[in-house]
């Protein structure tokens, strides 16, 4: 049987994969023979995929595992808290409280945060000024890497980031995480 | 000529996960760092390769592990622990992206039709790219590119077969797709990965750039 270009195109990933018949497998093996084009993508595909497959290509943000083990103790049933986190759970809720206070003396309260996923932060300076993307979630530092949308952003302080949801950077206003 | 061919082989399961998940399910809850360290870098990916975003992908990373800790007694065995952490990924990613950017339109490249042919565009006789040069950050870094730029439904797929190393079925079932259309998109991710690299892999990688910010060759 022969095979034409297309054919060889179509078939060329499940080839790879094993999943031709043993007579459509021959005829491809022989097109490649004498086909410099088809053995030229069979070749780079078999490499492309043999590249991505390395563990190599898994690379995490630093200190992601470190982050991603804190979330998880943070779960943990029976988590216990050291003195300092106790220190820094009594100081969010006195700031909680105090919040609480301002919300109600206000017309409009604290709004929700604009991430489910966030945190709020703590002790953020209300005359700092921060950086902000129109659609993002979180403030920043000037010249954060982590900036969505660098076309749109803003700088403002932090109490009116604050004000519209925004919460800090996980990276560059870490200090102003609760934990 | 070709070599002689050549299913992709796929590496096992490092250790005996099922005996740590039962030890994890009994109460010893700190086993779990164990289970999940080496899949970490995978759940970042997987969320990546949906969000494109790091700081976006840490985050449904993070929910989905944790995800994974407080459910494991809904995890069944005849799954493949990675696979069942992969599909909550994968899950929590869509969601993160509906509600974080439903405005969003889909990206062109999403809406093509995938059962037409797809023609390869650069036939050059690029030379073996051996795994060493993954070493160097500035390779990874046009891999990465290069995937980032493919739309969705491709990037998805790629990563979870040719990256995760999930088998075809495994694939389909974390996306809630035909097996027939994993290998179709698959194909059309491995075609449009190489048309994109061929170029930069027969050797100019060192002087410009692999393709236009924000454009596509296709």
């Amino acid at each position: 049987m022969v095979v034409s270009c297309e054919e060889v195109w179509r078939e060329i990933s499940n080839y790879l994969e094993g999943e031709v018949d043993a007579s459509l497998r021959a005829s491809m093996e022989e097109h490649f023979r004498g086909c410099k084009h088809c053995t030229a993508v069979l070749d780079g595909t078999r490499n492309l995929v043999q590249l991505y497959g390395d563990e190599r290509m898994f690379e995490v943000p630093l200190g992601f595992s470190h982050r991603l083990h804190r979330r998880l103790e943070e779960n943990m049933p029976g988590h216990r808290r050291s003195f300092l986190g106790w220190m820094v759970a009594a100081a969010a809720a006195v700031l909680v409280a105090g919040s609480f206070e301002v919300a109600r003396s206000s017309v409009f309260g604290r709004p929700e945060l604009r991430s489910d996923h966030a945190q709020p932060g703590i002790g953020v300076p209300p005359d700092m000024l921060v950086v902000v993307s129109v659609d993002g979630k979180t403030f920043h530092a000037a010249g954060c890497p982590f900036i969505h949308d660098k076309a749109h952003i803003q700088t403002i302080q932090a109490r009116e980031a604050l004000r519209q949801g925004y919460a800090p950077c996980v990276r560059c206003m870490k200090k102003y995480l609760t934990a | 000529m070709p070599e002689e061919v050549t299913s992709l082989e796929h590496p096992a399961k490092p250790f005996n996960e099922e005996m740590l998940i039962q030890r994890i399910r009994d109460g010893e809850h700190d086993l779990f760092y164990e289970l999940i360290r080496p899949y970490e870098g995978r759940v970042y990916a997987a969320a990546f390769a949906i969000l494109r975003n790091e700081a976006d992908a840490e985050d449904v990373a993070q929910e989905a592990v944790l995800k994974a800790f407080k459910h494991i007694r809904q995890f069944r065995a005849e799954a493949r622990f990675s696979t069942w952490l992969t599909q909550i990924t994968i899950n929590e990613a869509r969601m993160w992206r509906r509600k974080e950017h439903a405005n969003l339109m889909e990206p062109i490249v999403d809406r093509q039709d995938e059962e037409g042919n797809y023609t390869p565009r650069d036939f050059a006789d690029w030379r073996e790219i051996p795994l060493e040069t993954l070493e160097r950050k500035e390779i990874r870094q046009k891999l990465a590119e290069a995937l980032a730029s493919l739309g969705e439904k491709y990037r998805e797929i790629f990563v979870l077969r040719d990256m995760q190393h999930l088998s075809i079925e495994e694939t389909a079932k974390a996306l809630g797709i035909s097996t027939a259309s994993v290998k179709t998109r698959l194909l059309r991710a491995r075609l449009m990965l190489r048309d994109l690299l061929a170029p930069g892999f027969g050797g100019s990688w060192s002087s410009k750039p692999l393709f236009a910010k924000g454009t596509k060759p296709w």
